[in-house]
Order: structure tokens, then C-alpha cells, then sequence
């Protein structure tokens, strides 16, 4: 298959493209500058995205609508439990990551025991999660221990760090999802469940592993915005459910179901964060850009729409 | 007689209007005051903008798409209303217009190109958002005197919410459930390919129940602002997830034009109601938004055990 038939390539080429327009307008200074921070931001979409494409392969109707309030409540409980001291920063991590862990299995309950379709599910555990947040919270912003701030905008070389370690996870997510019995049973069940399931897939411990591993990376993903903003916000999960979304589709992976990839995600993320970054270095006001934002996300998968259908 | 009313299949149609009851005779017991013209009209007030939300929702649903832009496009309608149909009747009149003509549009889009539904109306909902904060960068606007006096009428006997969502309820369940299109309408989201063979244009069923969608969120959006009396830009934006709600709450399902008017319309009033439940409980209001996530998760429970004790019978 040539370059050009991968399903990744066009959310890259948007990327160049937008990148190119930036450096363009403020110079090639700003333009890495620019790049850098994309790295930042673009980071924490490809967190949940991955999550999210595991969950959207498994077919249609499968999409995790509680990432942002997932996000949220794990942020928001770990950041109160450590209180800003950095001893508590192991309990605060394996306390966010417990909190994805309930979260996921009890997404997975409910669609399983109510037979209802996830979308409804995680719906209506999502205004579970942000209640609880919110009751937990009381509107409070408590910073993140100083070692976890640091870590989350730690650069090496100008690359943020984060960035390098969620590639990481990125190449073993590859791996898992293309070489792995559990991401070709994703990838089965996401083209036909029944056959998957008459070929000995276990289908649903798959999609309990799916919904669980969505709802980890979100939490961990709040886990580190946290630290990286400068603590736990109630709407700090908020842009990350169009996002998550957004990002997934725009990569390539197919809505629906049965076929995902990995690198389209980065190059979605960024294309995402550097055209709101260009929006901005156009001085357009803040309605044009809202309206520019969807029609680009719109057009884009009407234009590259049709191949993820067949 | 008993015994007819109470096979599962019935059970389950009755659903939605029992959870209605029981939650009304819970908030009648709690607070008795409201048992009154007076406080039904207060109680229900807020339900008939949702309502229409809701069935807007519904026909993107019985065509087997998902709108999540509902309550973006909401407050666009109601920031029309509150400024350009307020000042010059005219233009806000056509701009209304071109809003529902927008959705009829994005149906035909969605399926000319094979779309998800999902991400077509996720990106659709910045762009509403956008021309809502042009039309009306900061909170304001005025509601026309017309809606006001509508939303605010006081007919004898029976609050105006209660005859509103009762006649809601009513046409779009005859229009739908009774009529010859409506059949087709909804057959398309049950079996699009058998009505397709029939000789019916799947293309024009989606740009039709788009376009009432459209049509119905213009009327939320009219609603809310003679309620409210003025608009800001994201005034309605939890619309989106509450319609969802709504529909499936009133038995709606999310594939095969399985839908219900009468019980959206029920779903809707059950989660407006929701919400002063609590605040009569002295509950906490951070549990707000939780509740409305844990009636939506009862109902669909005791819906599973119905279905359930159907199979085994």
C-alpha cells in the first residue's frame, strides 16, 4: 500500500499544511515556538484519544461519552488527597489510576446488565462522575504537588517530556493493537461481533478491557493536566470530549469500527491544536473562530469521509 | 382488565408515565403547595423548552442518527429570537427559517457522504456556538412581546405548560404514529434498505426529519427566550445531553425508528422535574446533574426487568 492509501496521512498533511500557514504569517521563531507548545497540548488529546479509538473500533455505537467527567473526578480526588505535598505523589497517582479502574468497570456494568448502548451508558454514569466531582471539589482549585508540576512541563531538548513518554505509550499501543491478542480481538469484534465471537474471541471480556483501558488513560490523562495547569479544574475535561472524538475520526480510524491506527492520532492532535493556533495568530474574533474550528472538522470528514464506511 | 394492563409489554409502555407519576406524587407529598395552578405552572414552566428539545432529538434518533450539537443550535435559536426577531421581525424571521433549512441540509449531507452522525454535528455544534456569540457577544437581547405573552398565559383552569406539552405530545404522536408518511419516516430508520426497494427516497426521509428537528429547535429556542425574557450563547447547551436523555427515558430506543412522542415528552418533564425534586429533598444541589444520571439509569434498569420477565413468559 502506498503512502498516500494509509488512512493517517491526510490528518499529517492538514498538520504540514496548518504549520506551514503559521510559520508562514509569524516567522520561522514563532513557528517552532508554536510547534512546541502543540507538542504540550497535543499531548494530553492523545492520551484519551487512544483510549477512545480502542473503544470506537469495537463497533458502532460503541463511544466513551464519561472521558471528561472521568478526567475530572480522578484529577479532583487525587489532587485533594495529596494536597499539594509531593510524598503523596505515588498515592495520588494509584488513587487517580483506582478511579479510572471503577470508572471503566462500571461503564462496563451497565452496558453489559442494562444491555443499553454505551453511548447511553456512559452518558448517564458521566453525570454520576461530574456530580460526584463537583460535591468532592466544593469549587476549590488545589495546585498539584511542585515535583508533578514540573515533571508535567519538564522540556528535553525543547520537546516536552510528556510528549516523548506518550509516544512511547504510542508505539506499545501500536503493538498491542496490531500484534496482540487482545487489539486483534478489538479489531474482530469491531468488524463483526458475531463471527468473533463463533471464531472463540471472548467478546465481551474484550469490551471490558476496552471500556477499562479508556477510562485509565482519561484518568491518568486528568492526572497530568492537573499538574500541568496548575491544579483540578470541574471543566477542565470539557473541550476533551469533542476532542477525543475529533481526533479519532480525524485519524483515520474508521467510525465504524474494525479499523484503527495509531499514528493518525498524534497527526490529528496537532493538526486540532495548530489550526486553533492559527485562528489565533489570524486575530480573528472569537465567533469566526468557533465557526472556522467546526467547519474545518466538518469538512475534513466529508471530504475523507466515505473510505471508513465500507 | 388487571391482568391485560399488566402484561410486560404493557408494562413497558407504561413506563415512562409511571416514573412521571411516582416522582410527581413524591414532590406533591414534599412541598403540597405545589398541588396548585400556581405551582404547576412554576414547576412546569421550564419542561416545555425541553420538551421541544427532546423531540427534536427524536426524529434525528428514529433515523438511526445522533445530534449532539442540539443544544448549541438552541441557544443560536434563542439568541435569534432575543435580538434580530425582536428588532426586525423580518430578517430574524428569515433567519429562523434558514436554520431549519441548515439541518434539512446536514441530513442530506450526512447521508449523501455516508457521515457519522456523531462528528458531523460535534463540529456543526462550534459552528452554531460561533454565530451565537457573534449574533450576541455578551448575555442580553429581549424577548418579542408575542413570545412572552404566549410562554406567560394564563388560561383558566389549566396551566399553560401543562396544555402545551399535552398538545406537543399529541400532534407529533398522531403526525407520526398515525399517519401514512409518518410510517414511511420511521420505517426508514427501521429498515432503510426495505424502504428504499418501496420506492421511497432515503434522502428526503433524512432531510424531513432533519429539517423537523430544526424545526423543533427553533421552537426550543423561541420558548426558552419567552421564558427567560433574554439569551446568552450558551444558554441552552445542556439541551443536548438532557434530549438525549429524554427520548430514551420515554421508551425510545437508539436504532430501528423505534420511538415514542408522547413518552419523549414524558422523559423530558421527568428530568425538568428532576431537578425541583431535589431542591424540595434539601438535597445538596452539586447532586443535580447526578440524580438526573440516576433516574436515567433506574428507568432503563427497570426496563431490563421488564424485557426480561417478557422473555421468560
Amino acid at each position: 500500500m502506498s503512502l498516500l492509501q494509509k488512512p493517517w496521512i491526510w490528518s499529517w498533511i492538514g498538520t504540514l499544511a496548518v504549520c506551514l500557514v503559521i510559520i508562514g504569517i509569524s516567522g520561522l521563531g514563532a513557528g517552532t515556538q508554536v510547534l512546541s507548545a502543540a507538542l504540550s497540548f497535543g499531548t494530553f488529546f492523545v492520551i484519551v484519544a487512544i483510549g477512545q479509538m480502542f473503544v470506537v473500533t469495537l463497533g458502532p455505537g460503541n463511544v466513551d461519552l464519561s472521558i471528561p467527567a472521568c478526567m475530572t473526578l480522578a484529577s479532583t480526588v487525587a489532587m485533594k488527597v495529596m494536597g499539594g505535598s509531593s510524598t503523596m505523589l505515588l498515592p495520588g497517582l494509584l488513587i487517580a489510576i483506582a478511579i479510572g479502574t471503577i470508572i471503566g468497570l462500571l461503564n462496563f456494568g451497565l452496558i453489559r446488565l442494562l444491555r443499553i448502548p454505551p453511548i447511553i451508558a456512559t452518558l448517564s454514569s458521566s453525570f454520576l462522575f461530574q456530580s460526584t466531582a463537583i460535591w468532592y471539589n466544593r469549587g476549590l482549585r488545589v495546585k498539584p504537588p511542585e515535583p508533578l508540576a514540573d515533571f508535567a512541563t519538564a522540556k528535553l531538548a525543547g520537546v516536552p517530556l510528556l510528549a516523548i513518554l506518550v509516544l512511547v505509550l504510542t508505539v506499545i499501543m501500536h503493538v498491542i493493537l496490531h500484534h496482540s491478542l487482545f487489539g486483534r480481538a478489538v479489531l474482530a469484534v469491531g468488524q463483526n461481533s458475531r463471527a468473533a465471537s463463533l471464531a472463540g474471541i471472548k467478546v465481551e471480556r474484550t469490551r471490558l478491557l476496552t471500556y477499562l483501558t479508556s477510562a485509565v488513560l482519561a484518568a491518568i490523562c486528568g492526572f497530568f493536566l492537573a499538574g500541568f495547569s496548575g491544579g483540578a479544574a470541574l471543566n477542565m475535561g470539557e473541550e476533551y470530549l469533542l476532542m477525543s472524538i475529533a481526533v479519532v475520526v480525524i485519524g483515520g480510524t474508521s467510525v465504524a469500527g474494525g479499523f484503527a491506527n495509531l499514528p493518525g492520532l498524534w497527526g490529528a492532535s496537532l493538526f486540532m491544536f495548530l489550526l486553533v493556533t492559527m485562528l489565533n495568530t489570524l486575530g480573528l474574533s472569537a465567533g469566526i473562530r468557533l465557526i472556522l474550528t467546526g467547519a474545518i472538522i466538518v469538512g475534513v470528514i466529508a471530504i475523507s469521509g466515505r473510505r471508513g464506511r465500507t | 382488565m388487571i391482568a391485560r394492563l399488566l402484561t410486560p409489554h404493557s408494562l413497558r409502555t407504561l413506563l415512562p408515565a409511571v416514573s412521571l407519576a411516582a416522582l410527581l406524587a413524591a414532590i406533591f407529598y414534599l412541598q403540597p403547595r405545589t398541588m396548585s395552578y400556581f405551582g404547576l405552572n412554576l414547576l412546569l414552566n421550564l419542561a416545555v423548552p425541553i420538551a421541544l428539545a427532546t423531540v427534536a432529538q427524536m426524529f434525528i434518533l428514529c433515523v438511526n442518527d445522533l445530534d449532539l450539537s442540539l443544544g448549541a443550535f438552541i441557544s443560536l435559536t434563542a439568541c435569534i429570537t432575543a435580538t434580530w426577531l425582536h428588532d426586525t421581525p423580518l430578517l430574524g424571521a428569515l433567519a429562523l427559517a434558514g436554520c431549519v433549512l441548515a439541518y434539512a441540509g446536514l441530513g442530506a449531507l450526512i447521508h449523501l457522504r455516508n457521515l457519522p452522525s456523531i462528528v458531523v454535528t460535534l463540529g456543526m455544534s462550534f459552528v452554531w456556538m460561533g454565530i451565537a456569540v457573534l449574533i450576541l457577544p455578551t448575555p442580553g437581547g429581549k424577548a418579542p412581546d408575542w413570545i412572552r405573552s404566549l410562554m406567560t398565559l394564563k388560561p383558566a383552569l389549566i396551566p399553560f405548560p401543562i396544555i402545551a406539552l399535552v398538545v406537543l405530545g399529541g400532534i407529533v404522536q398522531i403526525a407520526l404514529m398515525r399517519s401514512a408518511p409518518g410510517v414511511v419516516l420511521r420505517g426508514a430508520g427501521g429498515n432503510p434498505q426495505s424502504v428504499a426497494r418501496a420506492g421511497w427516497s432515503i434522502l428526503r426521509v433524512k432531510m424531513i426529519m432533519f429539517g423537523l428537528a430544526g424545526l423543533f429547535g427553533v421552537l426550543a429556542g423561541m420558548a426558552l427566550v419567552g421564558l427567560t425574557t433574554s439569551a446568552d450563547a450558551n444558554i441552552a447547551l445542556r439541551y443536548t445531553l438532557l434530549s438525549i436523555a429524554g427520548v430514551i427515558l420515554g421508551g425510545g430506543e437508539f436504532t430501528g425508528g423505534r420511538i415514542s412522542p408522547i413518552g419523549a415528552v414524558i422523559g423530558a418533564v421527568t428530568l425538568a422535574l428532576a431537578g425541583s425534586f431535589l431542591s424540595f429533598l434539601r438535597l445538596n444541589p452539586d447532586w443535580q446533574i447526578g440524580a438526573q444520571g440516576a433516574i436515567l439509569i433506574l428507568v432503563l434498569a427497570l426496563r431490563v426487568i421488564i424485557n426480561r420477565t417478557a422473555a421468560k413468559s
